[in-house]
Protein backbone atom coordinates (compact mmCIF):
# COMPACT_ATOMS: atom_id res chain seq x y z
CA UNK A 1 0.00 0.00 0.00
CA UNK A 2 2.97 2.31 -0.35
CA UNK A 3 3.28 4.73 -3.21
CA UNK A 4 6.60 3.42 -4.42
CA UNK A 5 5.09 0.82 -6.73
CA UNK A 6 3.24 3.39 -8.80
CA UNK A 7 4.15 1.74 -12.05
CA UNK A 8 2.80 -1.73 -11.67
CA UNK A 9 3.07 -3.76 -14.86
CA UNK A 10 -0.14 -5.76 -14.79
CA UNK A 11 1.29 -8.57 -16.94
CA UNK A 12 4.13 -9.08 -14.44
CA UNK A 13 1.76 -9.93 -11.57
CA UNK A 14 0.94 -13.55 -10.80
CA UNK A 15 -2.70 -14.59 -10.95
CA UNK A 16 -3.50 -13.91 -7.30
CA UNK A 17 -1.80 -10.54 -7.31
CA UNK A 18 -3.51 -9.60 -10.55
CA UNK A 19 -6.97 -10.43 -9.16
CA UNK A 20 -6.17 -8.34 -6.06
CA UNK A 21 -5.03 -5.55 -8.35
CA UNK A 22 -8.30 -5.82 -10.29
CA UNK A 23 -10.20 -5.37 -7.02
CA UNK A 24 -8.28 -2.13 -6.50
CA UNK A 25 -8.78 -1.01 -10.09
CA UNK A 26 -12.52 -1.67 -9.96
CA UNK A 27 -12.68 0.25 -6.68
CA UNK A 28 -10.91 3.15 -8.39
CA UNK A 29 -13.01 2.89 -11.55
CA UNK A 30 -10.05 2.30 -13.87
CA UNK A 31 -11.70 0.90 -16.97
CA UNK A 32 -8.64 0.51 -19.20
CA UNK A 33 -6.73 -1.36 -16.50
CA UNK A 34 -9.66 -3.73 -15.99
CA UNK A 35 -9.88 -4.42 -19.71
CA UNK A 36 -6.16 -5.09 -19.86
CA UNK A 37 -6.32 -7.45 -16.89
CA UNK A 38 -9.25 -9.38 -18.37
CA UNK A 39 -7.24 -9.90 -21.55
CA UNK A 40 -4.21 -11.06 -19.55
CA UNK A 41 -6.27 -13.62 -17.63
CA UNK A 42 -7.86 -14.89 -20.85
CA UNK A 43 -4.40 -15.31 -22.36
CA UNK A 44 -3.36 -17.24 -19.28
CA UNK A 45 -6.16 -19.67 -20.00
CA UNK A 46 -8.72 -18.55 -17.39
CA UNK A 47 -12.28 -19.50 -18.30
CA UNK A 48 -14.44 -16.41 -18.93
CA UNK A 49 -16.82 -17.51 -16.17
CA UNK A 50 -13.97 -17.71 -13.68
CA UNK A 51 -12.79 -14.21 -14.57
CA UNK A 52 -16.34 -12.93 -14.15
CA UNK A 53 -16.95 -14.51 -10.76
CA UNK A 54 -13.53 -14.37 -9.11
CA UNK A 55 -12.22 -11.06 -10.42
CA UNK A 56 -15.09 -8.83 -11.52
CA UNK A 57 -17.91 -9.99 -9.24
CA UNK A 58 -15.41 -10.30 -6.39
CA UNK A 59 -14.28 -6.71 -6.89
CA UNK A 60 -17.77 -5.32 -7.28
CA UNK A 61 -18.83 -7.07 -4.07
CA UNK A 62 -16.29 -4.93 -2.20
CA UNK A 63 -17.61 -1.80 -3.95
CA UNK A 64 -21.17 -2.84 -3.09
CA UNK A 65 -20.35 -3.35 0.57
CA UNK A 66 -18.66 0.02 0.91
CA UNK A 67 -21.61 1.63 -0.88
CA UNK A 68 -24.02 -0.09 1.47
CA UNK A 69 -21.98 1.07 4.47
CA UNK A 70 -21.88 4.68 3.35
CA UNK A 71 -18.16 4.72 2.55
CA UNK A 72 -18.57 5.01 -1.21
CA UNK A 73 -21.28 7.09 -2.89
CA UNK A 74 -22.99 7.20 -6.26
CA UNK A 75 -20.22 8.91 -8.26
CA UNK A 76 -17.61 6.31 -7.20
CA UNK A 77 -20.01 3.42 -7.83
CA UNK A 78 -20.82 4.75 -11.30
CA UNK A 79 -17.11 4.79 -12.12
CA UNK A 80 -16.59 1.29 -10.73
CA UNK A 81 -19.59 -0.03 -12.68
CA UNK A 82 -18.25 1.61 -15.81
CA UNK A 83 -14.93 -0.20 -15.36
CA UNK A 84 -16.79 -3.44 -14.72
CA UNK A 85 -18.75 -2.88 -17.93
CA UNK A 86 -15.50 -2.59 -19.86
CA UNK A 87 -14.49 -6.03 -18.62
CA UNK A 88 -17.95 -7.48 -19.20
CA UNK A 89 -18.00 -6.29 -22.81
CA UNK A 90 -15.00 -8.54 -23.46
CA UNK A 91 -16.42 -11.49 -21.53
CA UNK A 92 -20.06 -11.42 -22.66
CA UNK A 93 -19.66 -13.03 -26.10
CA UNK A 94 -17.22 -15.58 -24.65
CA UNK A 95 -19.61 -16.47 -21.81
CA UNK A 96 -22.36 -17.16 -24.33
CA UNK A 97 -20.02 -19.35 -26.42
CA UNK A 98 -18.82 -21.38 -23.48
CA UNK A 99 -22.34 -21.94 -22.10
CA UNK A 100 -21.45 -20.56 -18.69
CA UNK A 101 -24.07 -21.09 -15.96
CA UNK A 102 -26.75 -18.43 -15.59
CA UNK A 103 -27.11 -16.68 -12.27
CA UNK A 104 -30.55 -15.26 -12.99
CA UNK A 105 -32.41 -12.74 -15.09
CA UNK A 106 -34.01 -9.48 -14.07
CA UNK A 107 -36.33 -7.02 -15.78
CA UNK A 108 -36.00 -3.57 -14.24
CA UNK A 109 -37.47 -0.11 -14.76
CA UNK A 110 -38.68 3.02 -13.00
CA UNK A 111 -42.46 3.32 -12.78
CA UNK A 112 -44.71 5.65 -14.72
CA UNK A 113 -44.03 9.28 -14.00
CA UNK A 114 -40.60 8.72 -12.55
CA UNK A 115 -37.50 9.63 -14.47
CA UNK A 116 -35.18 9.28 -11.53
CA UNK A 117 -33.20 6.42 -12.90
CA UNK A 118 -29.96 6.85 -11.00
CA UNK A 119 -30.87 4.28 -8.36
CA UNK A 120 -32.34 1.94 -10.95
CA UNK A 121 -29.19 2.17 -13.07
CA UNK A 122 -27.06 1.43 -10.05
CA UNK A 123 -29.12 -1.67 -9.26
CA UNK A 124 -28.85 -2.80 -12.89
CA UNK A 125 -25.09 -2.33 -12.87
CA UNK A 126 -24.57 -4.03 -9.54
CA UNK A 127 -26.80 -6.92 -10.61
CA UNK A 128 -24.74 -7.31 -13.77
CA UNK A 129 -21.71 -7.02 -11.57
CA UNK A 130 -23.04 -10.00 -9.64
CA UNK A 131 -23.46 -11.99 -12.86
CA UNK A 132 -27.20 -11.49 -13.46
CA UNK A 133 -28.61 -10.83 -16.91
CA UNK A 134 -30.42 -7.49 -16.75
CA UNK A 135 -33.08 -6.19 -19.14
CA UNK A 136 -33.47 -2.48 -18.53
CA UNK A 137 -36.81 -0.97 -19.49
CA UNK A 138 -35.59 2.53 -18.69
CA UNK A 139 -37.79 5.18 -17.14
CA UNK A 140 -41.49 5.98 -16.99
CA UNK A 141 -42.94 2.49 -17.46
CA UNK A 142 -46.69 1.95 -17.51
CA UNK A 143 -48.05 -1.37 -16.28
CA UNK A 144 -48.53 -2.63 -19.87
CA UNK A 145 -44.84 -2.12 -20.57
CA UNK A 146 -43.82 -4.23 -17.56
CA UNK A 147 -46.24 -7.01 -18.53
CA UNK A 148 -45.00 -7.12 -22.12
CA UNK A 149 -41.40 -7.35 -20.98
CA UNK A 150 -42.17 -10.09 -18.44
CA UNK A 151 -43.89 -12.08 -21.19
CA UNK A 152 -41.09 -11.58 -23.70
CA UNK A 153 -38.11 -12.01 -21.38
CA UNK A 154 -39.35 -14.57 -18.86
CA UNK A 155 -37.13 -13.21 -16.10
CA UNK A 156 -36.78 -14.57 -12.57
CA UNK A 157 -37.02 -11.13 -11.02
CA UNK A 158 -39.00 -7.96 -11.60
CA UNK A 159 -37.38 -4.84 -10.18
CA UNK A 160 -39.28 -1.56 -9.85
CA UNK A 161 -37.93 1.75 -8.73
CA UNK A 162 -39.56 5.03 -7.71
CA UNK A 163 -38.04 8.11 -6.14
CA UNK A 164 -41.04 10.34 -5.65
CA UNK A 165 -43.95 10.41 -3.26
CA UNK A 166 -46.07 10.95 -6.37
CA UNK A 167 -44.90 7.82 -8.17
CA UNK A 168 -44.29 5.16 -5.52
CA UNK A 169 -47.96 4.04 -5.30
CA UNK A 170 -47.73 3.04 -8.96
CA UNK A 171 -45.71 -0.01 -7.95
CA UNK A 172 -48.85 -1.34 -6.34
CA UNK A 173 -50.76 -0.84 -9.58
CA UNK A 174 -48.26 -3.12 -11.34
CA UNK A 175 -48.31 -5.75 -8.60
CA UNK A 176 -52.13 -5.69 -8.39
CA UNK A 177 -52.33 -6.25 -12.15
CA UNK A 178 -49.99 -9.24 -11.87
CA UNK A 179 -52.19 -10.65 -9.13
CA UNK A 180 -55.35 -10.12 -11.21
CA UNK A 181 -53.81 -11.94 -14.13
CA UNK A 182 -52.66 -14.80 -11.91
CA UNK A 183 -48.99 -14.14 -12.71
CA UNK A 184 -47.76 -12.71 -9.45
CA UNK A 185 -46.17 -15.94 -8.23
CA UNK A 186 -44.12 -16.40 -11.39
CA UNK A 187 -41.74 -13.62 -10.43
CA UNK A 188 -39.72 -12.37 -7.53
CA UNK A 189 -40.73 -8.72 -7.17
CA UNK A 190 -38.16 -6.37 -5.67
CA UNK A 191 -38.84 -2.68 -5.12
CA UNK A 192 -36.57 0.20 -4.26
CA UNK A 193 -36.28 3.97 -4.13
CA UNK A 194 -35.31 6.57 -1.57
CA UNK A 195 -38.76 7.23 -0.04
CA UNK A 196 -39.61 3.54 0.37
CA UNK A 197 -39.12 1.22 3.30
CA UNK A 198 -39.58 -2.41 4.27
CA UNK A 199 -43.11 -1.92 5.51
CA UNK A 200 -44.14 -0.13 2.33
CA UNK A 201 -42.74 -2.97 0.22
CA UNK A 202 -44.75 -5.50 2.21
CA UNK A 203 -47.94 -3.42 2.13
CA UNK A 204 -47.96 -3.20 -1.66
CA UNK A 205 -47.26 -6.91 -2.07
CA UNK A 206 -43.62 -6.96 -3.15
CA UNK A 207 -41.34 -9.82 -2.10
CA UNK A 208 -38.82 -7.40 -0.68
CA UNK A 209 -37.79 -3.79 -0.39
CA UNK A 210 -34.12 -3.18 -1.17
CA UNK A 211 -32.57 -0.19 0.54
CA UNK A 212 -29.80 0.19 -2.02
CA UNK A 213 -28.13 -1.53 -4.94
CA UNK A 214 -25.90 -3.68 -2.74
CA UNK A 215 -28.87 -4.92 -0.74
CA UNK A 216 -30.74 -5.57 -4.01
CA UNK A 217 -27.96 -7.91 -5.13
CA UNK A 218 -27.87 -9.74 -1.79
CA UNK A 219 -31.66 -10.08 -1.78
CA UNK A 220 -31.79 -11.26 -5.39
CA UNK A 221 -29.13 -13.92 -4.73
CA UNK A 222 -31.02 -15.06 -1.66
CA UNK A 223 -34.32 -15.40 -3.52
CA UNK A 224 -32.62 -17.19 -6.43
CA UNK A 225 -31.12 -19.70 -4.02
CA UNK A 226 -34.52 -20.31 -2.46
CA UNK A 227 -36.05 -20.71 -5.93
CA UNK A 228 -33.41 -23.29 -6.89
CA UNK A 229 -33.98 -25.15 -3.65
CA UNK A 230 -37.71 -25.20 -4.27
CA UNK A 231 -37.23 -26.49 -7.81
CA UNK A 232 -34.79 -29.12 -6.57
CA UNK A 233 -37.22 -30.19 -3.85
CA UNK A 234 -40.23 -30.21 -6.17
CA UNK B 1 -31.58 44.33 -3.40
CA UNK B 2 -34.68 44.33 -1.24
CA UNK B 3 -37.97 42.69 -1.92
CA UNK B 4 -40.72 41.20 0.19
CA UNK B 5 -38.63 38.14 0.98
CA UNK B 6 -35.43 39.91 2.00
CA UNK B 7 -37.50 42.27 4.11
CA UNK B 8 -39.09 39.33 5.89
CA UNK B 9 -35.70 37.69 6.41
CA UNK B 10 -34.33 40.89 7.91
CA UNK B 11 -37.18 41.47 10.32
CA UNK B 12 -38.29 38.06 11.49
CA UNK B 13 -36.79 35.64 13.98
CA UNK B 14 -38.20 32.68 12.06
CA UNK B 15 -40.27 32.16 8.93
CA UNK B 16 -42.75 29.33 8.56
CA UNK B 17 -42.57 27.81 5.08
CA UNK B 18 -45.10 25.34 3.71
CA UNK B 19 -45.52 21.57 3.76
CA UNK B 20 -45.98 18.90 1.13
CA UNK B 21 -47.10 19.46 -2.44
CA UNK B 22 -47.31 15.91 -3.77
CA UNK B 23 -49.00 14.41 -0.71
CA UNK B 24 -51.63 17.17 -0.69
CA UNK B 25 -52.31 16.88 -4.42
CA UNK B 26 -52.78 13.12 -4.07
CA UNK B 27 -55.48 13.78 -1.56
CA UNK B 28 -57.17 15.97 -4.17
CA UNK B 29 -57.16 13.16 -6.68
CA UNK B 30 -53.81 13.34 -8.49
CA UNK B 31 -53.08 9.95 -10.04
CA UNK B 32 -49.78 8.28 -9.37
CA UNK B 33 -47.42 8.81 -12.29
CA UNK B 34 -49.09 11.95 -13.60
CA UNK B 35 -47.27 15.27 -13.65
CA UNK B 36 -48.55 17.58 -10.87
CA UNK B 37 -47.55 20.60 -13.00
CA UNK B 38 -50.30 19.81 -15.54
CA UNK B 39 -52.82 20.78 -12.90
CA UNK B 40 -51.60 24.39 -13.03
CA UNK B 41 -53.35 24.52 -16.38
CA UNK B 42 -56.10 21.89 -15.94
CA UNK B 43 -57.15 22.45 -12.32
CA UNK B 44 -55.99 25.90 -11.21
CA UNK B 45 -58.71 25.84 -8.53
CA UNK B 46 -57.01 22.88 -6.83
CA UNK B 47 -53.58 24.52 -6.94
CA UNK B 48 -55.12 27.66 -5.49
CA UNK B 49 -56.58 25.51 -2.70
CA UNK B 50 -53.19 23.89 -2.09
CA UNK B 51 -51.54 27.29 -1.60
CA UNK B 52 -54.44 28.77 0.37
CA UNK B 53 -54.56 25.90 2.83
CA UNK B 54 -50.87 26.35 3.61
CA UNK B 55 -51.20 30.10 4.18
CA UNK B 56 -54.40 29.68 6.21
CA UNK B 57 -52.54 27.16 8.38
CA UNK B 58 -49.91 29.80 9.11
CA UNK B 59 -47.26 29.60 6.37
CA UNK B 60 -45.44 32.87 5.66
CA UNK B 61 -44.02 31.43 2.47
CA UNK B 62 -45.17 28.74 0.09
CA UNK B 63 -43.60 26.93 -2.85
CA UNK B 64 -45.24 26.92 -6.25
CA UNK B 65 -46.43 23.74 -7.93
CA UNK B 66 -43.48 23.65 -10.33
CA UNK B 67 -41.07 21.16 -8.75
CA UNK B 68 -41.03 18.99 -11.89
CA UNK B 69 -41.66 21.94 -14.20
CA UNK B 70 -38.36 21.88 -16.05
CA UNK B 71 -37.97 20.64 -19.61
CA UNK B 72 -36.01 17.53 -18.57
CA UNK B 73 -38.78 16.35 -16.28
CA UNK B 74 -41.76 17.44 -18.40
CA UNK B 75 -40.32 15.52 -21.34
CA UNK B 76 -41.73 12.39 -19.70
CA UNK B 77 -45.19 13.65 -20.28
CA UNK B 78 -44.49 15.01 -23.75
CA UNK B 79 -44.63 18.53 -22.34
CA UNK B 80 -40.98 19.58 -22.59
CA UNK B 81 -42.09 22.64 -24.58
CA UNK B 82 -44.28 23.88 -21.72
CA UNK B 83 -41.70 24.39 -18.96
CA UNK B 84 -41.83 28.17 -19.04
CA UNK B 85 -45.60 28.35 -19.42
CA UNK B 86 -46.49 25.84 -16.66
CA UNK B 87 -43.97 27.43 -14.31
CA UNK B 88 -45.37 30.87 -15.05
CA UNK B 89 -48.94 29.75 -14.31
CA UNK B 90 -47.86 28.12 -11.04
CA UNK B 91 -46.44 31.46 -9.91
CA UNK B 92 -49.40 33.50 -11.21
CA UNK B 93 -51.81 31.42 -9.13
CA UNK B 94 -49.43 31.85 -6.20
CA UNK B 95 -49.20 35.63 -6.62
CA UNK B 96 -52.97 35.87 -6.73
CA UNK B 97 -53.30 33.86 -3.50
CA UNK B 98 -50.50 35.67 -1.66
CA UNK B 99 -51.82 39.15 -2.46
CA UNK B 100 -55.21 38.39 -0.88
CA UNK B 101 -53.75 38.37 2.62
CA UNK B 102 -53.17 41.43 4.78
CA UNK B 103 -49.90 40.02 6.08
CA UNK B 104 -46.85 39.50 3.84
CA UNK B 105 -46.88 36.10 2.13
CA UNK B 106 -43.95 35.06 -0.02
CA UNK B 107 -44.35 33.19 -3.32
CA UNK B 108 -41.31 30.95 -3.75
CA UNK B 109 -40.89 29.50 -7.23
CA UNK B 110 -40.05 25.82 -6.78
CA UNK B 111 -37.31 24.38 -8.97
CA UNK B 112 -36.58 20.67 -8.57
CA UNK B 113 -33.75 18.57 -9.99
CA UNK B 114 -33.55 17.64 -13.66
CA UNK B 115 -33.42 13.97 -12.70
CA UNK B 116 -30.35 13.46 -14.84
CA UNK B 117 -26.75 12.79 -13.95
CA UNK B 118 -24.38 15.57 -14.90
CA UNK B 119 -21.28 15.17 -17.05
CA UNK B 120 -18.74 13.65 -16.96
CA UNK B 121 -20.49 10.81 -15.08
CA UNK B 122 -23.76 11.32 -16.93
CA UNK B 123 -25.03 12.95 -20.09
CA UNK B 124 -26.25 16.36 -18.87
CA UNK B 125 -23.74 19.11 -19.60
CA UNK B 126 -23.35 22.19 -17.44
CA UNK B 127 -24.46 24.43 -20.32
CA UNK B 128 -27.64 22.45 -20.93
CA UNK B 129 -28.46 22.32 -17.21
CA UNK B 130 -28.10 26.12 -17.00
CA UNK B 131 -30.38 26.50 -20.00
CA UNK B 132 -33.03 24.20 -18.51
CA UNK B 133 -32.99 26.01 -15.14
CA UNK B 134 -32.92 29.42 -16.79
CA UNK B 135 -36.02 28.68 -18.85
CA UNK B 136 -37.97 27.67 -15.76
CA UNK B 137 -36.63 30.64 -13.79
CA UNK B 138 -37.89 33.08 -16.41
CA UNK B 139 -41.35 31.49 -16.27
CA UNK B 140 -41.51 31.75 -12.49
CA UNK B 141 -40.29 35.34 -12.64
CA UNK B 142 -42.96 36.28 -15.21
CA UNK B 143 -45.61 34.69 -13.02
CA UNK B 144 -44.63 36.93 -10.10
CA UNK B 145 -42.54 34.73 -7.79
CA UNK B 146 -40.75 36.74 -5.08
CA UNK B 147 -37.83 34.34 -4.90
CA UNK B 148 -36.70 31.15 -6.68
CA UNK B 149 -36.48 28.02 -4.57
CA UNK B 150 -34.19 25.21 -5.65
CA UNK B 151 -34.89 21.97 -3.75
CA UNK B 152 -34.11 18.26 -3.39
CA UNK B 153 -30.74 18.56 -5.12
CA UNK B 154 -28.13 15.78 -4.75
CA UNK B 155 -25.23 16.86 -6.96
CA UNK B 156 -23.16 19.99 -6.27
CA UNK B 157 -22.76 20.44 -10.04
CA UNK B 158 -26.52 20.77 -10.44
CA UNK B 159 -26.73 23.28 -7.56
CA UNK B 160 -24.02 25.37 -9.23
CA UNK B 161 -25.74 25.23 -12.62
CA UNK B 162 -28.97 26.50 -11.04
CA UNK B 163 -27.11 29.33 -9.28
CA UNK B 164 -25.76 30.46 -12.63
CA UNK B 165 -29.17 30.19 -14.29
CA UNK B 166 -30.83 32.27 -11.56
CA UNK B 167 -28.25 34.99 -12.08
CA UNK B 168 -29.19 35.06 -15.76
CA UNK B 169 -32.82 35.48 -14.72
CA UNK B 170 -31.71 38.17 -12.24
CA UNK B 171 -33.73 36.62 -9.43
CA UNK B 172 -32.89 36.14 -5.74
CA UNK B 173 -32.92 32.51 -4.72
CA UNK B 174 -32.71 29.92 -1.98
CA UNK B 175 -31.55 26.35 -2.42
CA UNK B 176 -31.74 23.13 -0.43
CA UNK B 177 -30.26 19.70 -0.95
CA UNK B 178 -31.70 16.35 0.10
CA UNK B 179 -29.56 14.39 2.56
CA UNK B 180 -31.03 10.92 2.26
CA UNK B 181 -28.04 8.55 2.22
CA UNK B 182 -26.39 7.98 5.58
CA UNK B 183 -26.65 11.70 6.32
CA UNK B 184 -25.24 12.71 2.93
CA UNK B 185 -26.87 13.43 -0.40
CA UNK B 186 -27.10 10.59 -2.89
CA UNK B 187 -23.93 11.98 -4.48
CA UNK B 188 -22.07 11.87 -1.16
CA UNK B 189 -22.25 15.57 -0.19
CA UNK B 190 -22.14 16.17 3.58
CA UNK B 191 -23.73 19.09 5.40
CA UNK B 192 -20.30 20.68 5.88
CA UNK B 193 -19.48 20.15 2.18
CA UNK B 194 -22.65 22.01 1.24
CA UNK B 195 -22.04 24.89 3.64
CA UNK B 196 -18.57 25.35 2.15
CA UNK B 197 -19.80 25.06 -1.45
CA UNK B 198 -22.53 27.67 -0.97
CA UNK B 199 -20.04 30.29 0.22
CA UNK B 200 -17.89 29.76 -2.87
CA UNK B 201 -20.66 30.37 -5.40
CA UNK B 202 -20.48 33.47 -7.62
CA UNK B 203 -24.21 33.94 -7.09
CA UNK B 204 -24.84 32.57 -3.59
CA UNK B 205 -28.39 31.92 -2.34
CA UNK B 206 -30.07 34.18 0.23
CA UNK B 207 -30.56 31.06 2.36
CA UNK B 208 -29.57 27.43 2.04
CA UNK B 209 -30.40 24.21 3.80
CA UNK B 210 -31.94 20.77 3.63
CA UNK B 211 -35.27 19.36 2.53
CA UNK B 212 -36.93 15.95 2.23
CA UNK B 213 -34.47 13.15 3.08
CA UNK B 214 -35.30 10.60 5.76
CA UNK B 215 -37.50 11.94 8.52
CA UNK B 216 -37.25 14.85 10.93
CA UNK B 217 -34.37 13.63 13.14
CA UNK B 218 -31.92 13.17 10.28
CA UNK B 219 -32.81 16.57 8.91
CA UNK B 220 -32.04 18.32 12.19
CA UNK B 221 -28.69 16.54 12.43
CA UNK B 222 -27.95 18.04 9.00
CA UNK B 223 -28.96 21.51 10.28
CA UNK B 224 -26.53 21.15 13.20
CA UNK B 225 -23.88 20.22 10.60
CA UNK B 226 -24.49 23.51 8.75
CA UNK B 227 -24.40 25.54 11.94
CA UNK B 228 -21.09 23.96 12.93
CA UNK B 229 -19.54 25.58 9.85
CA UNK B 230 -20.24 29.00 11.33
CA UNK B 231 -21.89 30.58 8.29
CA UNK B 232 -24.04 33.68 8.87
CA UNK B 233 -26.27 32.77 5.93
CA UNK B 234 -29.84 31.89 6.98
CA UNK B 235 -30.55 28.18 7.10
CA UNK B 236 -33.62 26.36 5.77
CA UNK B 237 -35.11 23.22 7.38
CA UNK B 238 -37.83 21.45 5.42
CA UNK B 239 -38.10 17.90 6.68
CA UNK B 240 -40.57 15.12 5.91
CA UNK B 241 -43.36 14.36 8.36
CA UNK B 242 -41.86 11.04 9.32
CA UNK B 243 -41.61 7.95 7.14
CA UNK B 244 -44.05 6.94 4.37
CA UNK B 245 -46.49 4.11 5.10
CA UNK B 246 -49.06 2.56 2.85
CA UNK B 247 -52.66 2.46 4.11
CA UNK B 248 -55.70 1.48 2.05
CA UNK B 249 -54.33 2.67 -1.25
CA UNK B 250 -52.90 5.89 0.16
CA UNK B 251 -49.47 7.02 1.20
CA UNK B 252 -49.46 8.24 4.74
CA UNK B 253 -46.47 9.72 6.56
CA UNK B 254 -46.24 8.64 10.17
CA UNK B 255 -45.14 11.97 11.69
CA UNK B 256 -47.98 13.46 13.76
CA UNK B 257 -48.77 17.20 13.88
CA UNK B 258 -47.45 17.23 17.48
CA UNK B 259 -44.18 15.65 16.41
CA UNK B 260 -43.78 18.21 13.65
CA UNK B 261 -44.46 20.97 16.19
CA UNK B 262 -41.56 19.66 18.28
CA UNK B 263 -39.45 19.41 15.13
CA UNK B 264 -40.18 23.03 14.20
CA UNK B 265 -39.10 24.34 17.61
CA UNK B 266 -35.99 22.15 17.63
CA UNK B 267 -35.15 23.34 14.10
CA UNK B 268 -35.35 26.97 15.25
CA UNK B 269 -33.28 26.26 18.35
CA UNK B 270 -30.75 24.38 16.22
CA UNK B 271 -30.23 27.53 14.15
CA UNK B 272 -32.65 27.34 11.22
CA UNK B 273 -34.48 30.53 10.21
CA UNK B 274 -36.83 29.21 7.56
CA UNK B 275 -38.73 26.21 8.82
CA UNK B 276 -41.25 24.07 7.01
CA UNK B 277 -42.14 20.51 6.12
CA UNK B 278 -41.79 18.40 3.04
CA UNK B 279 -43.48 15.12 2.03
CA UNK B 280 -46.42 14.24 4.30
CA UNK B 281 -46.67 17.66 5.93
CA UNK B 282 -50.32 18.69 5.78
CA UNK B 283 -52.12 21.89 6.88
CA UNK B 284 -52.85 20.39 10.32
CA UNK B 285 -49.10 19.89 10.81
CA UNK B 286 -48.40 23.48 9.77
CA UNK B 287 -50.96 24.87 12.23
CA UNK B 288 -49.30 23.05 15.11
CA UNK B 289 -45.86 24.12 13.93
CA UNK B 290 -46.95 27.76 13.81
CA UNK B 291 -48.55 27.59 17.24
CA UNK B 292 -45.44 25.98 18.72
CA UNK B 293 -43.06 28.51 17.16
CA UNK B 294 -45.19 31.37 18.49
CA UNK B 295 -45.78 30.02 21.98
CA UNK B 296 -42.61 28.18 22.98
CA UNK B 297 -39.64 30.30 24.00
CA UNK B 298 -36.36 29.90 22.17
CA UNK B 299 -34.18 27.29 23.90
CA UNK B 300 -30.53 26.31 23.76
CA UNK B 301 -29.23 24.49 20.69
CA UNK B 302 -30.38 20.87 21.01
CA UNK B 303 -27.90 18.01 21.21
CA UNK B 304 -28.15 14.94 19.00
CA UNK B 305 -29.50 13.01 21.97
CA UNK B 306 -32.22 15.57 22.60
CA UNK B 307 -33.22 15.37 18.93
CA UNK B 308 -33.54 11.57 18.92
CA UNK B 309 -35.34 11.65 22.23
CA UNK B 310 -37.97 14.01 20.86
CA UNK B 311 -38.26 12.83 17.26
CA UNK B 312 -36.88 9.29 17.06
CA UNK B 313 -33.59 7.71 15.98
CA UNK B 314 -31.32 8.56 13.06
CA UNK B 315 -31.25 6.39 9.93
CA UNK B 316 -27.47 6.02 10.12
CA UNK B 317 -24.80 6.12 12.82
CA UNK B 318 -22.88 9.07 11.39
CA UNK B 319 -23.36 11.66 8.69
CA UNK B 320 -19.87 12.04 7.29
CA UNK B 321 -18.94 15.11 9.34
CA UNK B 322 -16.68 15.61 12.34
CA UNK B 323 -15.14 12.35 13.55
CA UNK B 324 -17.14 10.39 11.02
CA UNK B 325 -15.21 11.47 7.92
CA UNK B 326 -14.88 8.06 6.33
CA UNK B 327 -11.81 7.06 4.39
CA UNK B 328 -11.88 4.21 1.88
CA UNK B 329 -11.53 1.00 3.82
CA UNK B 330 -9.40 -0.89 1.35
CA UNK B 331 -5.67 -0.64 1.84
CA UNK B 332 -4.29 0.63 -1.43
CA UNK B 333 -1.39 -0.81 -3.31
CA UNK B 334 -1.44 1.80 -6.00
CA UNK B 335 -2.81 5.29 -6.24
CA UNK B 336 -5.16 6.08 -9.09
Amino acid sequence: MSDQDDDIILADLDDDELVQQMFDDLYDGLKEEIEESVHILLERGWAPYRILTEALVGGMTIVGKDFRDGILFVPEVLLAANAMKGGMAILKPLLAETGAPRVGKMVIGTVKGDIHDIGKNLVGMMMEGAGFEVVDLGINNAVEKYLEALEAEQPDILGMSALLTTTMPYMKVVIDTLVEQGKRDEYIVLVGGAPLNEEFGKAIGADAYCRDAAVAVETAKDFMARKHNRLAAG
Amino acid sequence: MTNAFTKMLATRDWILADGATGTNLFNMGLQSGDAPEMWNDQHPDRIKRLYTEAVDAGSDLFLTNSFGGNAARLKLHGAQGRARELSRISAEIGRDVADRYDRPVIVAGSVGPTGEIMAPMGALTHELAVEIFHEQAEGLKEGGADVLWLETISAPEEYKAAAEAFKLADMPWCGTMSFDTAGRTMMGVTSSDMAAMVEKLGNPPLAYGANCGVGASDLLRTILGFVAQGSERPIIAKGNAGIPKYHDGHIHYDGTPDLMADYAVLARDAGATIIGGCCGTMPEHLSKMRAALESRPRGPRPTLDQITEALGGFSSGGDGTGDDTAAPRRPRRRRA
